[in-house]
């Protein structure tokens, strides 16, 4: 998926255009805070027009005093509009995609028709043939194609997609470049992957997060609280002696409650999400997101990502009385026509040698012998894991326990042992070493640093695990895991109160990746795998789990570092409007005005943009995010609290000044 | 100036030492360590089952709406029953709805003088068994919490809590602060008033009775309601300098014991070392502030030809010098105490700010109980911004804080707002306020904030200048002091109850700590912009104009 720029022009008309729909106060009102400020300005345009009508004094302050408290509830909705534009782009060029899905439907008598694609249903099968779109989600029932998933993931590169195992998943959209495969139906219309992007891109399904359900009272909490510091007002006012305007009591309202968080908090949530689009992760609910700033264990495969993907011969290992040359010119050969990378490795480490002669004969390998060589004229040499080796013949029990001593200890150093056979004779073994990936272990310590537990699944041994675990500095490894072990590690560590997060990518990854906290599907496994996890990684790269939990840090920490940004701006306004409104009842009271403002029009019109145009400069932050590097939670607490605290009490006074040297240099009041 | 700093020294530190062995023995009582005396107390009442949120607060509610329908009647019908040496009559009812309201409150908030309207029954069996249960029940629904954020399955069981707190907290410390005083020379007699020819020859009536009972526990329960009219003022009640320094520190020691009875309930000493180490800094910003302001003469001197550098000695007991006025203010407002030591309206008007300040905030160690408890909404709305901060769903001491929760906190919160700002909108506004009133102007406005404040708070202590004992004042202040009261109350409780229905999470390096002086700083923040700043615009029309218009 393409990634646009944060103020792309032709995102900006359009989102403008919203700011002004959404002002349907049944839209609204899903925002208490920027309902109230809408309901405020009404009242105050009202009084306006009455005091026209009347012809009042004041009318000119009184009129920018409106035009802005309507401009701050336009720039709540510009900022909303602005964070759903980008996906609503990127949702209608899917749409487009999806409606010119054509499909030939297989009937019963194995003769195709061609229908559109909303047509098919659950179970129907079809036929797709190169250079057409494949038009539901389904399995792969029969054939193997090359396709292009580019419409979903951005990359072109094809990908191979077969009937049974790991890979027979396939997305509507995606195109079949070679072969051709017959799919069954496995979405109804409307529910299928491409649906569920387009919704989730363009914020359709966006429910309220219980976190911003929560910050939501917060702030409405705070809008009565302070309903009822101004409300009071009035009272306390007759009593000093004098009336103070409504429009004035309107305006510092709405300056001190919390407008400014209120007007980005959306904005915030889908600004989240789309990060994580952009980063090709499909969250499927903003929930998720928010999960994934909580993790406290991750679940790494270790192949992929805590190593490469390919072991590396490292070292011959001959038996006491075997030369060592023997060991090596045998591994060689029985590697020469070894095409995997550890046969080739194999070769590379033993050097220069003989070619394989022609009348050689190969033994490949196969998953029953677990073992692989070459026979040639007087020799048969022979490959492979230590046991499967063992198998193949009556070896002296001396050899034996040898072979196994060396084994062992280069299980120990978190290698993989080969044994190595030449016409019955045991001859030692080779070194395979899993290369862990450069920059990792460093990883891992920024993980620990932020209270996150790694772990290593693996399909090793647990010794070989163990000795993995330890160069890689994971906290903690599950050796030989199956599906089984790993859906009771995240349920123990779910139990002692964590939450776990994981990827996966097969069929019998489903269990786990549903009950994880943050589940990571890949976009290439099974669609089992795709419906378990509440996230999908297009790119099927599961290092990025790890960027997954920044994200959601990021956007808990944009929501709460603007909270305490736009509470902290209160105590400036209060001494920009309080002065003013009360200099009236006693005039001593001006000793209050401590930033010198020029009048007190002038202090209440300058709050009051002040406080509406905060919104559109925070815009940037709320949707890039505040910046986020991986630290303990004390020291980001500080650095947020010196930041966005410690600096929303000083930007106003500042801000407020400026507006107030400009309104009063321009004779606005 | 050494002498202040040297009492401030003494009075807060003294308490401040002693609170940290009390505060364990308190943990301990209601950790069940007293085997022997639980017993005791459970053969009292039957059983003792343990309660859920609903069922404590149910118990809790039950037994203080006892508390007030005895106390009503005794106070109604107390010119027809025995101990009443000087024949007091019938008290006017809305007098006495107010009254029961306001012990039973724990308030004390009095709009009489005892001497010349209570017999000595009804302050005996009625107001002063009040002051030991009320303030027992304060301490009873802090063990509760704190047993319930801690992780404990159950909350506890009230009735076992409260004679916990009356007959092994409150009773033992009331018996020796009445000895010592009653030694310093507060009068504790069942004989009437005394009649005594003075030097110039005239008879005076000397009202006494039954007080070195009746102030020990108004101290050490933050309850303040004083046996004579002018509390802590009078003579009788407050003779000397060390029954002076021993009352301030009774005033404050239980509060303070309270935060390390909840550190050690919940297993955090430093968590509860960063709060009490919260509130101590409000303590002393107010008592700094007060003690400045009070340096400075009052403005009735300011064109007078005298010398005026000894500070405002208006309304203040000579004896017991010029900083335990201010002192004494500002004690007596941090704690929901209210007795008073020097009259706070002849205050300077900055020196009048910090006690209102210290009834708006109500969580500066506050009431017995309830101050912890005020201090644990302040605490959720601090962890919940602060955990987003640090990029993850809030959460405190492992139970995630969400919508139920912030909803329930902010009901709480809103409540105390509304009760002191829209009372004193109303009676500002109306004939039943300004018709009241000694003073015009600023300071009348903060006679009627401070009763209100006074009221809200649970705190009782009078601004005065205001004539109070009008039907409005009694009934109004008499809602505000039960609405004051229990909300803040019920609602931490039931917070607590939703918290405990939640699977608790692990704590790492990624999760908010609670113990450090980073989250200390969020609380201060977090106890100015919800506390105060709802309150500034109310004190800027009373104490500061009053400060800017007439001091210079």
């Amino acid at each position: 998926m393409q990634s646009a720029s944060l103020f792309e022009r032709k995102l900006m008309a359009p989102a403008i255009r919203d700011a002004f729909a959404k002002l349907d106060p049944r839209k609204l009102v899903r925002n208490p805070v920027m309902f109230t400020t809408a309901v405020v300005a009404a009242v105050a345009s009202v009084i306006l027009l009455r005091n026209i009508a009347i012809d009042g004094d004041g009318l000119a302050f009184q009129g920018q005093l409106v035009f802005w408290l309507w401009l701050t509830v336009l720039f709540g909705n510009f900022a909303e509009a602005l964070a759903g534009g980008r996906g609503k782009a990127q949702a209608q060029s899917l749409r487009a995609t999806k409606d010119q899905l054509v499909a030939l439907r297989i009937g019963k008598f194995g003769a195709t028709e061609e229908v559109p694609a909303s047509q098919l249903r659950f179970g129907d099968v079809v036929l797709v043939t190169p250079g057409r779109q494949i038009p539901a989600d389904g399995e792969v029932v029969a054939g193997v194609a090359s396709v292009n998933e580019a419409a979903i993931t951005g990359e072109s590169a094809p990908v191979i997609r077969e009937a049974g195992g790991d890979r027979s998943a396939v997305t509507a959209g995606t195109t079949v470049i070679s072969d051709e495969i017959r799919v069954k139906v496995t979405a109804e219309p409307g529910s299928g992957f491409l649906d569920r992007m387009i919704a989730l891109v363009e914020g359709a399904s966006r429910q309220k997060t219980p976190n911003e359900i929560a910050l939501t009272i917060l702030l409405t909490g705070l809008t009565l609280i302070f309903l009822v510091a101004v409300g009071t007002l009035p009272a306390f006012a007759e009593f000093s002696g004098d009336a103070i305007a409504v429009p004035v009591l309107i305006a510092l309202f709405v300056a001190l409650i919390p407008t400014t968080i209120s007007g980005l908090l959306s904005a915030i949530g889908i600004a989240g999400m789309d990060r994580l689009i952009r980063f090709n992760v499909l969250a499927k609910s903003g929930r998720a997101v928010e999960a994934a700033g909580d993790i406290g264990t991750l679940l790494l495969d270790k192949t992929g990502t805590i190593t490469i993907g390919d072991r590396q011969a490292s070292e011959f290992v001959p038996l006491l009385g075997v030369a060592p040359a023997d060991l090596v010119s045998a591994a060689r050969l029985s590697s020469l026509a070894d095409p995997t990378p550890e046969g080739r490795s194999i070769v590379a480490l033993a050097g220069a040698g003989e070619t394989l002669p022609t009348e050689a004969e190969t033994v490949a390998f196969s998953a029953q012998t677990r073992v692989s060589g070459v026979d040639l004229p007087g020799r048969s040499i022979r490959k492979g894991a230590v046991d499967a080796v063992l198998k193949l013949g009556d070896f002296p029990p001396g050899s034996v326990l040898a072979l196994k001593r060396i084994t062992d200890r280069i299980a120990q150093a978190g290698g993989t042992p080969l044994a190595v056979v030449e016409n019955g004779r045991l001859l030692g073994a080779i070194h395979l070493k899993d290369i862990i990936k450069a920059g990792i272990r460093e990883r891992f310590v920024e993980l620990r640093r932020m209270g996150i537990r790694t772990v290593m699944i693996t399909g090793d041994n647990p010794l070989t695990a163990a000795a993995i675990a330890a160069e890689a500095g994971v906290d903690d490894f599950l050796a030989e895991a199956t599906p089984e072990d790993k859906l009771a590690y995240i349920r123990k560590e779910q139990g002692e109160g964590k939450l776990v997060a994981m990827c996966g990518d097969g069929t019998n990854d489903a269990p786990a990746l549903a009950q994880s906290d943050v589940g990571v599907a890949m976009n290439t496994g099974t669609q089992a795998a795709r419906e378990a996890g509440n996230m999908v990684d297009l790119d099927s790269d599961p290092t990025k789990l790890i960027e997954v939990v920044g994200i959601g840090k990021q956007l808990l920490m944009t929501r709460g570092a603007l909270t305490t940004f736009s509470i902290a701006n209160d105590i400036a306004k209060y001494f920009a409007i309080l002065p003013a409104i009360f200099v009236v009842l006693y005039p001593a009271l001006g000793a209050l005005n401590i930033m010198g403002l020029a009048s007190p029009s002038s202090a209440i019109l300058s709050a009051i943009i002040f406080n509406a145009v905060i919104i559109p400069l925070l815009v940037p932050l709320a949707l890039k995010g505040v910046a986020y590097r991986p630290m303990p939670a004390a020291s980001q607490l500080l650095r947020n609290l010196a930041i966005y605290g410690a600096g929303g009490v000083i930007a106003p006074f500042i801000g407020i000044k400026l507006i107030d040297l400009a309104v009063a240099g321009l004779g606005l009041a | 100036m050494l002498t202040a700093i040297l009492t401030v020294i003494l009075i807060v530190g003294g308490a401040a030492l002693l609170s940290w062995p009390l505060g364990n023995y308190m943990a301990w009582l209601f950790s069940g360590r007293f085997a022997r005396a639980d017993r005791l107390f459970i053969r009292a009442v039957g059983d003792a089952p343990d309660q859920n949120w609903k069922q404590y607060s149910v118990a809790l509610l039950a037994f203080n709406a006892l508390m007030f329908a005895f106390a009503f009647l005794l106070l109604a019908t107390q010119h027809a029953l025995p101990l009443n040496p000087d024949g007091q009559t019938a008290a006017p009812l809305d007098l006495v709805f107010n009254t029961a309201a306001s012990f039973t409150t724990n308030t004390n908030l009095q709009h009489y003088s005892g001497e010349s309207t209570w017999s000595y029954l009804a302050q005996l069996g009625g107001l002063m068994w009040l002051q030991f249960v009320s303030a027992a029940t304060g301490i009873a629904a802090l063990a509760a919490l704190a047993r319930g954020i801690g992780g404990q399955a159950s909350m506890g069981n009230f009735f076992l809590d409260l004679q916990r707190a009356a007959f092994c907290v409150l009773l033992p410390l009331a018996m020796i602060v009445a000895c010592f005083i009653a030694l310093r020379g507060v009068p504790m007699t069942f004989e009437g008033a005394a009649a005594v020819t003075t030097l110039e020859g005239v008879t005076q009536t000397i009202a006494r009775g039954p007080a070195a009972a009746f102030v020990a526990i108004k101290q050490l329960g933050t309850n303040g309601g004083g046996f004579f009219g002018p509390n802590s003022t009078h003579p009788l009640e407050n003779p000397d300098f060390w029954a002076n320094s021993l009352q301030m520190i009774s005033i404050i020691i239980i509060p303070m014991a309270c935060v390390w009875m909840f550190g050690r309930i919940i297993g955090r000493m430093k968590h509860a070392g960063v709060i009490f180490g919260v509130m101590l800094v409000f303590l002393l910003v107010k008592i700094g502030g007060s003690v400045a302001f009070e340096s400075a003469p009052t403005q009735a001197f300011a064109n007078l030809p005298i010398m005026a550098d000894v500070g405002n000695l208006e309304g203040k007991e000579l004896r017991l010098g010029a900083t335990t006025g201010p002192l004494w203010a500002v004690l007596t407002t941090s704690t929901s105490n209210g007795s008073v030591g020097a009259m706070h309206d002849s205050l300077n008007p900055l020196t009048g700010l910090m006690p209102m300040a210290g009834m708006w905030l109500n969580a500066t160690f506050g009431g017995v109980g309830v101050g912890m408890i005020n201090m644990f909404l302040y605490v959720v709305v601090a962890v919940f911004i602060a955990g987003m901060m640090v990029g993850r769903t809030p959460e405190y001491l492992g139970h995630k804080v969400e919508g139920r929760e912030m909803r329930l906190a902010i009901l709480a919160l809103i409540s105390h707002a509304v009760l002191i700002l829209g009372g004193t909108a109303i009676f500002a506004a109306t004939v039943w306020g300004q018709d009241t009133l000694n003073n015009v102007g600023a300071h009348g406005f903060s006679e009627i904030l401070y009763e209100f404040s006074s009221a809200g708070a649970n705190n009782g202590s009078g601004f005065e200048g205001l004539g109070d004992d009008t039907v409005p004042w009694n009934i109004a202040t008499g809602l505000v002091m039960l609405i004051g009261r229990y909300l803040p109350i019920i609602v931490p409780l039931a917070i607590v109850g939703s918290l405990m229905a939640k699977k608790r999470s692990a704590e790492s390096a990624g999760t908010l700590s609670v113990e450090g002086g980073t989250f200390g700083t969020m609380l201060v923040i977090t106890i100015l912009i919800f506390g105060a700043l709802t309150f500034f615009p109310a004190a800027a029309l009373g104490p500061i104009a009053e400060h800017v218009t007439l001091m210079r």
